[in-house]
């Protein structure tokens, strides 16, 4: 089933077409990357599927339900939560106050404080931060609070979940530690659209890819189809 | 020796996050400080542009003590610290902010000779230095930021993570980039998550674990070390 699906997708900034006519789905249960050079507007798909930003044209479905005009709080109740590329935590409340509020303020049907609570202690250990629970987000390391973003998403209760660049700032050993966390989250049943430049760790996990440049799609397929791609070698990967 | 680091010591609040930490690095010498995430590194690297002052020991530059100094007075003697994720001015013109870079006197005389400097460096900036610096992607403001960085004429640049959130082509340029600043006097020290490369191009390096320095040496001496390839290098 396609869990999401967007048609003619399409976002000017000025005189500049970040998306132009973006074609994609992700189906339940699949883990999909999205690659691409620098400003090749990755991050500007994620916004629009997200409602950060407008569609100029085009239309974009969660299960089978436009989603595209929403907003964002409403996107994020209806199932998708995303993180974000230069992370957004609540610097000066503590990290298990950030998963908290996605846990009362993110879900379609609300929670009791008290399960709340705990759910926000589960998350922050299955993200692997629970020693750290009463630091403020603004004192961890970059790469700690993407973690927190993750937890803060997943409290959310999505069935799809946007990861923009989890694995930045982390070494190649620390990578696969978050490469199974990826797959940890799909294995409870969440579909993730994930964005990375790390290209090993999108050739473990990825069952698909899609490669935008200049806001457009260049090309689709398994991890090895892509890293065997011409256009894509010349345009992303280098020689 | 440029700058020598002398058994510091920084706490944030009640957590000790630099333990005796003591290194130095030579003129035009590249330094890479490696480490896992949480070890310590961006604290360094704050401690030396005076972010954050140390408990105790010091930290020369050029022969002068720069431990009790502000960060405004550092970057004027000469210290540039590019940091993690770049930091922008998100309402900015790219042009306006590297501008703020050359604030201080000195250099603002010379800010748009040394603007077409940084545009030979990185040609994009050019393009987009009428852009509000809220509307670049990732790598560009990465470039941004070093650009910025670059503007004081430093002669010690510390650059946090530059390859951050960066594709595959434009890390192996970044680093192209670092070697050619080395090149033309720079002195570097250099954080990093792509420890083999940033190893390669590096004189020597240190390795830092849980605040600790645990290891230094010859870079290529350390890209042979065990631990390292086991615990960094995911080998």
């Amino acid at each position: 089933m396609r869990i999401l699906e967007g048609y003619g997708v399409t976002k000017h900034f000025g005189g500049l077409a970040a998306i132009l006519n973006v074609d994609f789905h992700v189906d339940q249960g699949e883990i999909v990357g999205l690659i691409g050079p620098n400003g090749a507007g990755k991050t500007t798909l994620f916004n629009l599927i997200s409602a950060a930003h407008n569609l100029n044209s085009g239309v974009i479905r969660f299960k089978g339900e436009k989603i595209s005009g929403l907003k964002p709080h409403q996107i994020c109740r209806t199932g998708v939560a995303r993180t974000f590329q230069s992370v957004k935590v609540f610097g000066n409340i503590p990290i298990f106050g950030n998963v908290l509020l996605g846990s009362l303020f993110g879900t379609s049907t609300g929670m009791s404080s008290s399960d709340a609570t705990r759910e926000a202690m589960e998350l922050l250990e299955f993200v692997g931060l629970s020693a750290t629970k009463a630091i403020l987000a603004k004192d961890l390391t970059l790469a700690n609070q993407k973690r927190v973003e993750v937890a803060r998403a997943l409290a959310t209760k999505p069935e799809l979940l946007l990861l923009d660049e989890l694995v930045a700032g982390l070494n190649p050993a620390e990578t696969a530690q978050a490469m199974e966390l990826v797959t940890r989250i799909r294995d409870r049943g969440i579909t993730i659209l994930m964005i990375e430049h790390v290209m090993k760790a999108i050739m473990s996990v990825c069952d698909r890819i899609m490669v935008l440049h200049h806001g457009e799609k260049i090309a689709e397929g398994t991890p090895e189809e892509i890293t065997n791609n011409q256009t894509v070698i010349e345009v992303y990967l280098g020689k | 020796m440029m700058l020598e680091v002398n058994a510091v010591n920084t706490v944030y609040g009640k957590i000790r996050a630099l333990w005796d930490v003591s290194l130095r690095v030579d003129e035009k010498e590249i330094v890479a400080l490696v480490g896992a995430n949480g070890a310590g590194k961006t604290t360094m690297l704050n401690t030396i542009s005076g972010v954050i002052h140390p408990t105790s020991g010091s930290i020369q530059f050029c022969g002068q003590r720069i431990d009790r100094l502000l960060s405004y007075q550092i970057v004027k003697i000469g210290i540039s610290h590019i940091p993690e994720g770049g930091k922008p001015f998100p309402d900015m013109t790219v042009h306006e902010n590297l501008e703020m870079g050359a604030y201080s006197n000195e250099t603002w005389k010379k800010r748009n000779e040394t603007i077409e400097q940084v545009y030979r460096i990185f040609p994009i900036l050019k393009e987009r230095k009428g852009q509000l610096a809220r509307t670049l992607s990732g790598g560009e403001r990465q470039m941004l930021a070093i650009g910025r960085g670059l503007m004081s004429r430093p002669r010690l640049c510390a650059l946090d993570e530059p390859s951050y959130g960066l594709g595959p082509l434009l890390v192996k340029e970044i680093f192209i980039v670092i070697k050619a600043l080395r090149d033309q006097g720079m002195t570097l020290l250099l954080v990093e998550q792509n420890v083999q490369q940033s190893l390669e191009i590096a004189d020597r390096g240190y390795v830092l674990e849980n605040g600790h320095i645990v290891s230094e040496g010859k870079s290529r001496e350390l890209l042979q070390n065990n631990h390292i390839k086991k615990a960094y290098l995911g080998l």
